[in-house]
């Protein structure tokens, strides 16, 4: 089951494994690949939004005349536009929020957060623009505002929504029956994790150009289908009258999934002035306004026998989303706790809570990483009360099966062999023995300087298809091909993968084949690229589209030549006979002749049956559920003296199934856990809780990794085609690089100097504190 | 908060071209180099000096240029003024070795960094031959990469600087 697993390929195929380098990468390096920001029209604008700088306020007044009296200020767009833009006001949030607030209307003029928007200008430049904004006058009645989340379920806290401050009920998921004796051994703490920003260098920028009925947005997301289809129908627009481009995208990480404020701005203020318009939010607006990760409070009690086997996950999960809830992915702090171990007994009981900051989205694994952290962090210390090697551990623990459905996992060893790959590259060995071994080479350079290796599983319930997923593949009358999907590249390597996957079931060079992807008027609808879906939803669609051309290609050539043509077969753009009975014909020759009748393919992940374990048709009826699993491996070093933690090596083996693109599967892997080192060290947005305020709002402060942070990162391929997934064996990889790394940090870090933190970033006060207070190896009695 | 009305021509020298363009005083490098004269490739994604994506060349050195005025470029001030930015490092059809190196060992994902880390390492390849590791290191500390393709942007540089340990 190891080693390199080979394409499904027809039988004449004749072109071994092609993985091509990152398709795009020479347009990248020498600055001519075109973001959304890069787009320049004629008569172009240039939009600021006035925000609220209060956490909780009602909009009294507004006042613009200042502003309009600029030069160069172009348009205001306000509430009374919004008002008249649709039939229906405009709303926003999954709350269906006014767009922007109504002053003089009371229930509908709040704001929640700062950063919150109240309305837009439009210039003739930037900062003009900003000048413009700044120039308006908006008159606040302010409100008591709570933005730390338990505060928030406080029975005084201020009301955020007329609901309440807690989203809906309390979610609670109980598999099995509470053990009736307490077991033997008993880990229980509460665990919290910050406000992470994703801070793709690329902001949510938008390009919008109305024409007639029409409106084309150039928008840095994740989904240019979705996003066309919420834009349409928010506008009151056939889907067909909007547009969506997004040829390449600087980033995304979970929070481009969805439009946001920016794009229904930016088509607004288009149509307004019936003139072209960039809405490009600059850093301050974006990690205030544009997504985080919400914070968790997670109170986690985990109950074993003497011999590790768990008898009971317990888990009481509060998740901060902040003042809306947004669409798209949904974070799931449930998932770990009911997936990752055999355990007869799970309660997880999650709330989401409301505070006045800025709303949560996905963000690379959402809830998993948060989760995980604490799960992992408590089977680590249940490992060392039971003096079992950590990994040896989770061993005792595995299950084959998706309990909570009560059906296999479609790949039911691929996390035996994640902890098999992690431990052989690592060196760590099931005595222990190859720990100290890697604990003295990388001995302490300095006194006061202590080694420490940290283990960690994760889970993940994305990695599988997701529709629509569709795909054209065209053969021109040259024999070369073009490959059309309105599904985006947002760095991944989307477009090489594709690529690579038609250029091998045609037998072509890469070169051949051009593909046009990231443009809802050219190509089928293809999928979000969230929840890692986006190579399993789009290979099988692909592929098949692909295989239906070929068809029809070697359909005209039996007629052609008045064979069979199952005896053809298709070779470097010609076409023989197996017996080689006939001369090759090449392939432009025959697509001459059919001119101008061309060879189009079309293929669809449904019909490719390449679904399994949703809530769609299944692959031949297997009855499984699809996940994908890992494991990651830290070895730190931490300094006593200044509480600095340094990541020397990373460790990282996740489940993908078949790995079509090495080199694309490794920088994933390596972006991850990088990103996975910030949220384990220095990443959070800090508010001062009594004025609602975020610290840093910027990247000077807000501190994602450098290269100095970072450290060799190795990815321990587990390569495990996964056939129960699809046909083709494949899973997404997108995010489950990142999941595992923090808990294995702040394991690693535990292993070095004994402390067990529960509160992630692990930043060098908080090291330096805990080192001097001598504690924290105990159950903490908080409560959340 | 009134408008910056101090418009004066500026002559700046760009890739080895002359321009000659009308630019209030507030003006930023950045924004006339995409906005003014079309070259996209320079990135800006912080506006404060804080990622590096917006960096080029002035008289060799890397520079934020969304930290640099305009007016403070103009040929005639005395200052360093020879500003490249990424769209003049091929020679013609013919990648750049550092370009190539990024290429080869997919030392990026978005992109949105990768001009600012290319010419934050020229600018170093051009004031240290085979430059140690650490001074790489050095040189794009202050180029963020969200994705995280540190690791293999480290090895392009090796690759292209032919660097010692």
């Amino acid at each position: 089951m190891t080693g390199r697993a080979q394409i499904p390929r027809p039988a004449d195929h004749a072109h071994g494994d092609r993985q091509p380098a990152r398709l795009e990468a020479a347009q990248k390096v020498t600055g001519r690949a075109r973001y959304s920001a890069d787009v320049s029209l004629p008569g172009a604008l240039w939009v600021a939004i006035v925000r609220s700088p209060h956490p909780h306020a009602r909009v009294l007044s507004v006042a613009t005349s200042r502003a309009e009296e600029l030069p160069g200020v172009v348009a205001v767009l306000d509430d009374v536009d919004l008002r008249g833009a649709t039939a229906e006001p405009m709303t926003w949030y999954e709350e269906e929020v006014p767009f922007f607030p109504h002053p003089g209307t009371p229930d509908e003029a709040f704001v929640r957060y700062v950063g919150d928007e109240v309305l837009a200008i439009a210039a003739i430049d930037q900062r003009t623009a900003e000048d413009g904004a700044a120039a308006v006058v908006v008159g606040y009645e302010i409100l008591p505002h709570v933005s730390d989340v338990l505060e928030s379920l406080g029975s005084d806290a201020p009301r955020i929504h007329p609901s309440g401050n807690q989203v809906g009920e309390i979610d609670v998921i109980e598999r099995g029956r509470a053990p009736e004796q307490d077991a033997p051994v008993v880990v229980e703490r509460v665990y919290r994790t910050p406000i992470a920003i994703h801070n793709a260098l690329e902001s949510h920028v938008t390009t919008a150009w109305w024409e007639d009925d029409q409106v084309s947005l150039h928008t840095s997301t994740q989904a240019v289908n979705d996003v066309r289809e919420i834009m349409a129908e928010r506008l009151g627009l056939g889907h067909n009258q909007v547009r969506v481009v997004a040829e390449h995208v600087g980033g995304g990480f979970g929070a481009k999934q969805v439009p946001w404020k920016p794009a229904m701005i930016a088509a607004l203020m288009s149509r307004k002035t019936g003139r072209p318009v960039h809405v490009i939010p600059d850093r301050r607006s974006e990690n205030l306004a544009h997504g985080k990760r919400n914070a968790t409070v997670q109170r986690v009690r985990v109950a074993a026998s003497s011999d590790g086997r768990l008898r009971s996950i317990e888990a009481e999960l509060i998740a901060d989303i902040g003042a809306y809830v947004m669409g798209g992915e949904a974070s799931s702090l449930a998932g770990p706790y009911l997936h990752l171990y055999a355990c007869p007994h799970v309660r997880t009981a999650s709330r989401r809570v409301y505070t006045n900051t800025g709303p949560a989205v996905a963000f690379r694994a959402p809830g998993y990483v948060e989760a995980t952290f604490a799960l992992e962090s408590a089977m680590d210390e249940l490992a060392g009360r039971l003096a079992i090697d950590p990994i040896e551990l989770r061993r005792r623990n595995y299950t084959e099966r998706d309990q909570q459905k009560d059906r296999p996992w479609s790949s039911p060893r691929a996390l035996m062999r994640s902890y098999e790959r992690v431990a052989e590259v690592a060196g760590w060995g099931r005595d222990g023995a190859a720990r100290s071994r890697a604990r003295s080479n990388g001995a302490p350079a300095r006194p006061g300087v202590k080694a420490g290796l940290g283990f960690a599983a994760h889970g993940w319930r994305g990695g599988s298809a997701q529709p629509p997923g569709e795909a054209w593949v065209e053969m021109n009358a040259d024999g070369s091909v073009h490959l059309m999907a309105a599904v985006q590249d947002i760095g991944t390597g989307t477009r090489t993968v594709l690529t690579q996957l038609v250029a091998d079931l045609l037998g072509i060079e890469p070169t051949l084949v051009r593909l046009t992807i990231g443009d809802t008027a050219a190509g089928p609808s293809g999928p979000a690229s969230a929840g890692s879906t986006t190579t399993p939803t789009m290979a099988p669609a692909v592929v098949a589209a692909a295989s239906d051309a070929r068809r029809r290609l070697l359909d005209a050539a039996a007629a052609r030549l008045g064979v069979d043509a199952g005896r053809l077969r298709l070779h470097d753009r010609a076409i023989t006979t197996i017996d080689r009975s006939c001369e090759p014909l090449e392939v432009s020759t025959l697509l001459a002749e059919l001119s101008p009748e061309s060879i189009r393919g079309h293929g669809s992940l449904l019909k490719a049956g390449a679904l399994a374990g949703h809530d769609y048709p299944a692959v031949g009826g297997q009855d499984v559920s699809v996940h994908t699993f890992g494991s990651a491996i830290a070895e730190v070093e931490v300094d006593t003296l200044t509480g600095e933690i340094r990541v020397c090596r990373l460790v990282v083996a996740p489940d993908c199934g078949r790995i079509l693109n090495e080199a694309m599967a490794e920088s994933q892997v390596i972006g991850g856990a990088t990103q996975g080192i910030g949220f384990a060290l220095t990443e959070e947005q800090v508010f001062d809780h009594s004025l609602g305020i975020a610290l840093n709002d910027g990247l000077e402060g807000y501190l994602v990794p450098t290269i100095s942070d970072t450290c060799p990162i190795v990815h321990a391929a587990v390569d495990l085609p996964d056939y129960g997934a699809n046909s083709l064996g494949v899973k997404g990889i997108g995010e489950q690089p990142i999941v595992a790394v923090p808990a294995a940090i702040a394991n690693a870090v535990h292993d070095a100097i004994g402390i067990r933190f529960t509160e992630l970033p692990l930043t060098r006060k908080r090291v330096l504190d805990a080192l001097h207070s001598g504690m924290l190896d105990e159950p903490a009695t908080e409560s959340p | 908060m009134a408008r910056d009305e101090r418009v004066g021509d500026v002559v700046l020298d760009v890739n080895g071209q002359r321009h000659t363009l009308a630019v209030e005083g507030r003006r930023t490098l950045a924004e006339t180099l995409r906005d003014d004269l079309g070259l996209t490739g320079t990135k800006e994604s912080c506006g404060m000096g804080n990622c590096g994506a917006c960096t080029v060349l002035i008289d060799d050195d890397a520079v934020y240029s969304c930290l640099v005025l305009t007016a403070e470029c103009d040929v005639g001030s005395g200052r360093p003024s020879r500003i490249e930015t990424i769209e003049h490092l091929a020679d013609g059809q013919a990648m750049h070795p550092l370009q190539q190196a990024f290429v080869d060992c997919d030392a990026l994902q978005c992109g949105m960094c990768t001009p600012g880390q290319i010419l934050s390492l020229e600018a170093l390849r051009r004031a240290v031959p085979q430059p140690r590791r650490c001074q790489i290191e050095t040189a794009i500390q202050g180029n963020l990469c969200r994705c995280g393709a540190y690791r293999h942007i480290l090895q392009a540089a090796v690759q292209a600087l032919g660097s010692r340990p």
